[in-house]
Order: C-alpha cells, then sequence, then structure tokens
C-alpha cells in the first residue's frame, strides 16, 4: 500500500451540495475499493492562475489515501468520465512528503516555518 | 601639476559580495517542497512566471529539481502560470 494524494478541482458552476456530493462520490469510490482516507481538505472556490476550460475559478479539494497502486489508474478513469472534473493531480507520497503532510495537519504550520526561514 | 591618479583597472573590478550562496533546504533541512504552497514556490520563479536558475537562487541541485518538479505540479492545478507577464 503506497500512500498518495490527490488534488481536483470541479467547474465553478456546480452548486455547493453538487460540489459535495461529486466529492463524495471520489471518496465513497476510494473507500469502497479498498483505500484508506487519510484526510480529506476542502480549500473551496479558489480563483486559477490561469483560465482552465474558459472558467476562472474552481472548487479544490484534496483527498490523501492510502491504496494500492491499480487503484490509481482506476480513479483517474473515473475522473476522466467525470465532466465536472476540470482538472485532477495525483502523486506518490515518499517519507518525507508523509511527515511533512502529518505536521501539517497537527498545525505545527501556523506561522509557516518554511517560508520565515527563508526570508 | 599633480593631477588625481584615475585607478585604471585592465578588468572590471570585483564588486565584493562577501553573502556566500547557500541552498536554503540543505540549511534548514527542508526535506519536501510542498507544490500546494504557491507563495513559496514564488521565490524560485521570475515575473514571467519562469523557473530562476541554481546560480541565482544558490538551491544545490538535487533541490533544485524538486523545486522544479513542484513548481509544474503547481502549474497543473492552476496555482501557477505557465506564462505571466507581471508576477511580482
Amino acid at each position: 500500500m503506497q500512500q498518495y494524494e490527490t488534488v481536483i478541482i470541479l467547474t465553478p458552476l456546480l452548486s455547493e451540495e453538487i460540489a459535495k456530493e461529486t466529492i463524495n462520490k471520489f471518496s465513497t469510490f476510494l473507500t469502497e475499493n479498498g483505500a484508506e482516507i487519510i484526510q480529506e481538505d476542502n480549500w473551496g472556490l479558489k480563483k486559477l492562475a490561469y483560465p482552465i476550460e474558459k472558467k476562472s475559478t474552481g472548487f479544490y479539494h484534496l483527498i490523501e489515501f492510502k491504496a494500492p497502486g491499480e487503484l490509481i489508474s482506476k480513479l483517474e478513469l473515473q475522473y476522466k468520465r467525470d465532466e465536472r472534473v476540470m482538472r485532477f493531480l495525483t502523486t506518490a507520497l515518499n517519507k518525507h512528503a508523509i511527515a511533512y503532510n502529518e505536521k501539517k495537519r497537527s498545525g505545527a504550520f501556523n506561522k509557516k516555518p518554511k517560508t520565515e526561514e527563508a526570508k | 601639476m599633480a593631477k588625481e591618479q584615475k585607478i585604471q583597472y585592465v578588468t572590471a573590478p570585483k564588486v565584493d559580495d562577501n553573502r556566500k550562496k547557500y541552498c536554503r533546504f540543505k540549511k534548514n533541512g527542508i526535506k519536501y517542497i510542498d507544490y500546494k504552497d504557491a507563495n513559496f514556490l514564488l521565490k524560485f520563479i521570475n515575473e514571467q512566471g519562469k523557473l530562476l536558475p541554481r546560480r541565482l537562487t544558490g538551491t544545490s541541485l538535487k533541490f533544485q529539481r524538486k523545486v522544479a518538479q513542484a513548481v509544474k505540479r503547481a502549474r497543473h492545478i492552476g496555482l501557477l502560470p505557465y506564462v505571466a507577464d507581471s508576477l511580482k
């Protein structure tokens, strides 16, 4: 079981409920197929840096999960079939990424030490 | 007449810059670069949205590769632009 992280961008044309429903559809798809969801993060409606499908905003949602590798292609197939998904990105997490995400979840980055030090 | 003698250099004098460049990831022990943190990645691109070279940022090769990967991911999910005019 490898740990993954997936970010999806949904069309801004959806209402809140439908957006939530769409996200639920994917998370239940994951759990039904033997994945274990570690965390979910809804970023809400965000402005895009450049227009995607002629839209300038999108609903962002992030799911972190543990799953067998074969599931990823199935998940991405689901994304492609769903026209409400404008963009998606799935990345495998290595041990540093997992440590970083855990730290972030526990609230160690309240003031973002990373950006502070860099100045 | 003792005119002030101007010192002429054959090559341009080196402006003393004592600050040695260093890799901020090595120095601060950062092991993972988050592609979701667009504000942080902004330090590694110029105002056109292009990646800055290592010779300007001082990043080590190992982390430059990771910065590049993170910037490309951030662009894909619409957090950073592929092309821009006045980003900063």
